[in-house]
């Protein structure tokens, strides 16, 4: 090949690339005209197919009943609020691709998701570099811990779970306990929090068992606990390991009381594990127990009306899960209102600095204090501690 | 628990405990023991049930059906769709259950075992496994991610055994997997169509010359195979409930159990999974219940490597 042809493609090569390159320039500021400020965009990003559709869609049921409601009641201060969703199906790849497509494409000035935890450590990278505020729905501590500038969360952590566990067999007098916790991330996560948080509520862990997620019989695991002097059994995981585990404590006769996590804080364990769920006790989120709720729970309002709403827009129970779905469209929200209350334009960095500073925003997971060193803004008293009887749930405190 | 001893068995403790419970939370060391071996028998009779599936479709084709631990799996499931759909009670929706899965092993030999044209075992190997991947991906379409109680069949009120308890269904479990075993040890050893089924295997031409139609006993053996496998679903259903994704674990430790005792063989197969279910809670109980499944495969990968005839196998070229 001659160099003057090699020259000539170069040439042509170069002249490509800036006409692509205009192109791209002028149909980014197209779009940055075409953005009408008639509208705020939140966008999406839940799990409302694929194994975690349990909990994603109720996130995304709850996100379209709120953007309608929140509408018809006038938008934020008389601005529209829009709402882009995409089903990230509980793939991590398609939840980049989907953070990605909300940034570039729709330009969305906050996102709220995802749904698991996996998924949003997956976009925590994505996020922090397009500087734009994330509030996502899902458990882990690591999420927020360290704190990252543009990433929030709304769920309560496993820390808060333990926690108000051991408040309990402290009040109790309980000095030792048994642990026995699934082999994998819940599990694991658990088991840190437990033998972490031990020594400063006064327990020693006289048994640390583990299981697989799809074990058929755990009373091995029991049998060991039985043979020491535990006067509690905490028990780490989502269904069916927990029923498995209460029913095996039954049919071995232990006596000292079990005590779950709030992966089966559903009807679900009840179901699975029948009568030997009795007697045990779970944290959960208020949203189980609401009418039991004191009417001087600052959290009795929101809950009540969330719950309602949901029924009667679905037909079908509201959860959890589409709570913490529920309070990050609303602290969202309030970012917005709160930077327009303060005369600033609702750029993404305003609104991240609102959702910082915001304080006292009465959720359904607990009543949120953000602050520059926790991006969760929760406490352990987001969870109350219920016991359960008659195939029902009870308020045990 | 500082009670004083004597007055253990007569007080009633607590006025929400219902009956007066025998509070003996302490449990001796050889009670301990017990408890680990009865619990290592009931599990490794599982292992046992599901590794004569394997078993009795290897005995007539040779190939390693991986698909096995999804007829466990889908027999658990149609139970619940029984009963729950049909209003069914237990034992009808176990033996439709039981029925609908030998109709899906039928289906899968012919839709997928019986088209590729002269294929070699690893071949057939390798589309059992996808087949296993299909029957999983639907059904969590059809049943959901949710796991589905069962309930046990003969209640759950515990049988006191010399100081540790069995429970019910555990006796039921090993009851099925002794009647499955000495059911198939008689066909295959007494009947003419078990005996067929074997030299299919062993000789295809020789068999085809004495007038065996090959391919019928395939599909026998599907069918065979799925009939065992959904009633080990059903039974362990009560104890461990039923998942779509139950049949991956399940019938890793089935074809375990089987390599341990001889693949192939009937009686080493309940041998194999005996030993692997005792192991494996003597392991949890004794040394950490954080490596029950590692020291399966452990177990697993040492028999592949020593002696992968298994215990009670004998080698291949003797089998004739």
């Amino acid at each position: 090949m001659s160099i003057e042809r090699m020259g000539k493609i170069g040439g042509k090569f170069l002249l490509l690339t800036i006409m692509v390159t205009m192109v791209a320039m002028l149909s980014v500021s197209c779009a940055k005209k075409a953005k009408t400020p008639e509208e705020y965009k939140i966008g999406a990003i839940f799990a409302s197919t694929g194994p975690a559709s349990m909990l994603g869609l109720p996130e995304k049921n709850t996100a379209e009943m709120l953007e309608k409601s929140i509408n018809e009641g006038g938008g934020i201060n008389g601005t529209k609020v829009k709402l882009v969703f995409y089903d990230t199906g509980g793939d991590a790849t398609k939840t980049v691709t989907a953070t990605k497509k909300l940034i570039e494409k729709d330009m969305v000035d906050i996102i709220i998701g995802p749904t698991t935890s996996g998924n949003s450590l997956a976009i925590i990278d994505v996020v922090e570099e397009a500087q734009i505020p994330l509030i996502s729905a899902a458990a882990s501590v690591r999420i927020i811990q360290p704190v990252k500038t543009w990433v929030f969360k709304t769920p309560q952590t496993d820390v808060m779970a333990v926690e108000k566990i051991y408040e309990k067999l402290q009040k109790d007098g309980v000095k030792k306990i048994a642990i026995i916790t699934v082999s994998n991330g819940f599990g694991d996560s658990g088991r840190v929090q437990l033998k972490n948080l031990a020594s400063k509520y006064g327990l020693t862990i006289v048994a640390d068992e583990r299981y697989g997620g799809k074990d058929t019989d755990m009373t091995v695991q029991l049998t060991k606990i039985k043979g020491t002097d535990a006067e509690a059994i905490i028990a780490w995981g989502t269904n069916p390991g927990p029923a498995v585990i209460a029913k095996n404590r039954k049919q071995l006769g232990i006596t000292i009381p079990l005590y779950n996590s709030h992966g089966v804080a559903s009807k679900k364990f009840i179901e699975l594990a029948g009568d030997s769920s009795e007697g045990t006790y779970l944290p959960a989120g208020k949203l189980l127990i609401v009418d039991q709720l004191a009417d001087t729970d600052p959290q009795k309002k929101v809950l009540s009306e969330y719950k309602w709403d949901y029924e009667a827009s679905f037909n079908s129970p509201a959860n959890t899960f589409g709570g913490h779905a529920y309070d990050a469209f609303w602290i969202a929200v309030k970012a917005f209102e709160n930077a327009l209350k303060n005369n600033r334009e609702p750029t993404k960095e305003a609104i991240r600095d609102e959702i910082e500073k915001l304080q006292g925003f009465v959720g359904t997971g607990g009543i949120f204090n953000f602050s520059p060193e926790d991006h969760n803004g929760l406490t352990k008293e987001g969870f109350v501690l219920v016991k359960i009887e008659g195939g029902d749930w009870t308020l045990a405190e | 628990m500082n009670r004083p001893q004597a007055l253990c068995y007569k007080i009633k403790w607590g006025p929400d405990t219902g009956p007066p419970r025998y509070d003996h939370n302490n449990m001796t060391f050889e009670q301990q023991i017990l408890q680990y071996l009865i619990t290592g028998v009931t599990v490794g009779s599982i292992y046992a049930l599901i590794g004569m599936g394997f078993n009795i479709i290897y005995n007539s084709t040779e190939i390693i059906n991986f698909a096995q631990g999804e007829f466990v799996m889908l027999g658990g499931l149609l139970t619940v769709s029984g009963m729950q759909l049909l209003h069914l009670p237990v034992p009808f929706a176990a033996i439709l259950a039981i029925v609908g899965v030998s109709l899906i092993g039928i289906t899968l030999d012919r839709a997928a075992i019986r088209p590729p044209k002269d294929p070699s075992p690893i071949t057939l190997i390798i589309i059992t496994i996808g087949a296993s991947i299909f029957i999983r991906g639907m059904s969590s379409l059809i049943w959901g991610k949710e796991p589905y109680p069962i309930p046990a069949f003969s209640g759950e009120e515990p049988i006191p055994f010399f100081g540790a308890v069995i429970q019910p269904q555990s006796v039921w479990v090993m009851g099925v997997a002794l009647i499955v075993v000495l059911s198939l040890r008689q066909f295959f050893g007494r009947t003419l169509t078990g005996k067929a089924m074997m030299a299919s295997a062993v000789q295809p031409r020789a068999a085809k010359l004495v007038g065996i139609e090959a391919s019928y006993m395939v599909l026998l053996s599907f069918a065979l195979s799925g009939a065992v496998g959904a009633a080990a679903g059903i039974v362990i259903a009560p104890m461990s409930m039923v998942q779509y994704d139950m049949g991956v674990m399940m019938g890793l430790k089935g074809f375990c159990a089987a390599i341990i005792g001889g693949i192939g063989h009937p009686l080493g197969v309940v041998f194999g999974g005996v030993i692997l279910g005792i192991v494996e809670s003597l392991g949890a109980g004794l040394i950490s219940s954080g490596y029950k499944d590692a020291i399966a495969f452990v177990i697993l990968l040492l028999m592949l490597f020593f002696r992968p005839q298994g215990i009670l196998g004998k080698t291949k070229g003797e089998r004739v």
